[in-house]
């Protein structure tokens, strides 16, 4: 194998034998993590389950304080944001290195909107005293005894669930941002972007999480 | 050294961009359609002693279906190696599994034990 020191193609590793192999390691990579994401959100969502089906009124009620027009335009700037992703990960598919920069400083600002929009809601539930805690409140919900602290529970894991959703987010922002960076400074080209790709998994997951949460905490009938 | 050029096309395989636009506004209308649905009562049929909340049966086939969306098209898994499929497939049975710890909360009064 001498022709390894001659030619050796832009990101390749040493320990793999072509950029299509590292490629198609550096995904399956990333499925594994992502296998290991869903059974971490699963739990939450598992807990979720089993309150609601025993707390079921009190769930509802405690719900409909969540402003759902702000939870709906999340889930749409959320999508958004998600076929900017695609069409970063596209351009990458193509070498176009501008495209590439423009998508996905798009998919940060989309981002940035998405997290905004949250922190508004977050500063809602504070001021309504809505928060889990020695503040929380069931006078806004009109509960009190047992049921307030079963609305406690709902709030709990709202925050428990959006906020662990929203941290994703925060850590992903400036994992794009590196990756633009990178594509800024022409790091990939038609055989080489897989860090691209791989952003984009990531991405699409976290948009994932926020499709089931946004029914299932903000659309209590 | 053996190569191995099905895998390399696969990993390679280019998404028309109207693939992603038609995902997107599919994506988009269950979204609307799923705060629609969330304003009408759609019963909870008795099935087994458990009441069945239809709305969240429709709410989860709605998310499920725009999950799967994002999954196969953005996520490329309808273009990924067998191997990708595997895991993605095995990690939904994994979830189905810890999630049917729900089952012993749902048939406890079941046989009438006491204390249950």
């Amino acid at each position: 194998m001498s022709s390894h020191a001659v030619a050796h193609p832009q990101g390749l590793a040493h320990h793999f034998r072509d950029l299509g192999q590292q490629q198609s390691a550096a995904g399956l990579g990333m499925w594994v993590f992502i296998a290991q994401e869903i059974m971490f959100f699963g739990g939450l969502f598992l807990a979720y389950t089993i309150y609601r089906s025993q707390y079921n009124d009190v769930f509802a009620t405690a719900s409909h304080h969540l402003n759902v027009p702000l939870g709906a335009i999340n889930t749409a700037v959320l999508i958004c944001s998600s076929l900017t992703m695609a069409m970063a990960v596209h351009a990458a598919a193509l070498g176009k290195r501008q495209q590439i920069v423009l998508f996905l400083l798009l998919t940060i600002v989309l981002g940035g909107v998405f997290l905004g929009i949250k922190a508004v809601e977050y500063k809602e539930k504070f001021d309504h005293h809505l928060v889990p805690g020695p503040h929380f409140s069931g006078h806004e919900l009109k509960l009190d005894g047992d049921r307030e602290r079963h609305a406690q529970i709902y709030y709990s894991l709202y925050f428990a669930m959006t906020g662990l959703h929203a941290l994703h987010m925060v850590i992903g922002i400036p994992i794009i941002l590196w990756i633009a960076w990178r594509a800024y400074r022409g790091e990939f080209n038609t055989s080489y972007n897989a860090p691209v790709e791989i952003v984009g998994l990531y991405w699409h997951f976290v948009d994932i999480i926020w499709i089931f949460l946004f029914p299932l905490l903000y659309l209590i009938a | 050294m053996t190569s191995e050029p099905q895998a390399r096309h696969e990993e390679h395989h280019i998404v028309p961009l109207s693939v992603y636009f038609l995902v997107f506004g599919a994506l988009m209308v269950l979204t609307y359609v799923t705060v629609q649905v969330a304003h009408v009562d759609l019963g909870h049929p008795e099935v087994l002693t458990v009441r069945i909340p239809m709305n969240v049966i429709v709410a989860l086939v709605i998310a499920i279906t725009k999950a799967t969306l994002v999954v196969l098209f953005f996520m490329h898994v309808k273009y990924s190696s067998r191997l990708v499929q595997i895991i993605v497939v095995s990690s939904l049975l994994w979830l189905v599994i810890l999630l049917s710890v729900v089952g012993d909360y749902v048939s406890r009064g079941w046989l009438g034990n006491p204390g249950t």
